[in-house]
């Protein structure tokens, strides 16, 4: 989706504000929030792709407007209600509605460690067949999908070169959507700066790129 | 200066954003959704365990010891294991070494990504828009407000965060620094010079 979240490139955003010492938390909502979604992610309804489209679905004005972790309040409660945990009447009213069933929790204390520790799904998978080589040169597809994507706007129609295979991955754009995990490799993708950014670029300088085999073409 | 998205100005904490996240939790316990303890747990391992230090000990690790060095940038995940850092957001870490001529920097332009297991929770900096939009596109900018200049001669690569794979900068060791126990060394080493936006 072209979103505000896919900043890479803009140049009105303000300066880089550095906090020295700057605490994990700022508040304990804040650590709260953090908790409760890598505990409810425990219960394997929605996927990581899922929750940071449920982020880029957030209207444009509050995603700027609000702080990192406000924009995870908004985003838990949403999936909670779409994939059924709770409704919108028990987020309301911060009471589960009568008569409910009691749920048993996924993640425990005893359990935490084994949760936290659990990986981001990727494979060595090698009935998986790589589509590109390493040191290929590849263009960034010009698509423009609706829903979850993670090829950034800049990149989409310029020509890099790929520096290395990662291996197979599931694919986001159809994982975000409970579409499939549509496994694939993904390739660092070497961008030089001017190719991105045009002559004003520092000729040395390049962007780096994790891409998967669906965003590439042949250059 | 234009306006500054709230991520850049501490404001004070809304309290309804205190109360909507204490009612959210009473609910999923009530519920029978998550369990207090495991929420304390979570909290205290981000606040106390993981952090920069990891990511430190690691570097400095790299500086003294060449054959752990190669292991590092080869397999980094093994690697950073065999300090004892293991958790989610690290399992596809890939460790980019700096340079006389080469200076690493990271980014996530579209969300947040960043090597939990080894440097923590990110700072509100690398989450911001100002950080996202402008890393790829003027680095060098960026590093200089860091404090930083790089010379033209100095090759920049930017690694965009796009996929599961996180990244972590291996900073050049300082100068002056060959009698140093690699617990000194650790003690130079700062979560800015991991992700690129500071040389040390």
């Amino acid at each position: 989706m072209n979103g505000v979240h896919d900043m890479g490139g803009q140049q009105d955003m303000g300066p880089v504000v550095h906090e020295k010492n700057e605490p994990v938390f700022h508040a304990p909502w804040e650590g709260r929030i953090y908790a409760l979604t890598r505990a409810m992610r425990a219960w394997r309804k929605w996927s990581l792709d899922a929750d940071r489209h449920a982020l880029e679905l957030m209207p444009p004005v509050d995603y700027l407007r609000m702080s990192y972790y406000e924009r995870w309040v908004h985003m838990l409660e949403a999936q909670l209600v779409q994939y059924g945990l709770v409704s919108k009447e028990e987020i309301e009213r911060g009471q589960a509605a009568p008569g409910s069933t009691k749920a048993t929790p996924v993640l425990s204390l005893a359990t935490s460690d084994r949760w936290l520790t659990r990986g981001i799904p990727s494979s060595e998978d090698p009935h998986v067949r790589p589509l590109f080589n390493v040191n290929q040169r590849v263009r960034a597809r010009n698509i423009n999908p609706t829903g979850h994507t993670r090829m950034p706007r800049y990149a989409r129609g310029k020509t890099g070169v790929i520096v290395r295979d990662h291996g197979v991955y599931l694919f986001p754009d159809t994982n975000a959507h409970c579409q499939g995990e549509k496994r694939q490799h993904v390739y660092s993708v070497r961008f030089t700066a001017r190719e991105l950014w045009g002559e004003r670029a520092s000729p040395r300088d390049s962007v780096y790129l994790d891409l998967w085999d669906d965003y590439l073409e042949r250059a | 200066m234009a306006r500054l998205p709230a991520d850049d100005i501490r404001q004070a904490v809304p309290s309804d954003l205190t109360l909507r996240v204490k009612s959210l939790e009473s609910l999923l316990v009530e519920k029978g959704l998550v369990d207090r303890d495991a929420l304390d747990a979570l909290v205290d391992t981000m606040e106390h365990k993981v952090g920069p230090r990891n990511g430190a000990r690691v570097v400095a690790r790299a500086w003294i010891d060449q054959a752990y060095k190669e292991r590092l940038l080869e397999n980094a995940p093994a690697a950073i294991a065999e300090l004892g850092y293991t958790s989610g957001q690290g399992e596809h870490m890939l460790v980019v070494e700096n340079g006389p001529t080469v200076h690493n920097l990271v980014v996530c332009t579209l969300c947040s990504c960043y090597p939990w297991p080894i440097l923590g929770l990110p700072p509100v900096w690398y989450k911001s828009a100002p950080y996202r939009s402008r890393a790829v596109i003027d680095p060098r900018g960026i590093l200089r407000e860091f404090g930083t200049e790089l010379t033209e001669d100095v090759e920049v690569r930017v690694w965009d965060s796009t996929a599961e794979l996180r990244y972590i900068v291996l900073p050049e060791r300082p100068a002056g620094t060959e009698s140093m126990t690699e617990e000194q060394l650790a003690a130079l080493v700062t979560r800015d010079g991991m992700v690129g936006v500071a040389k040390l």
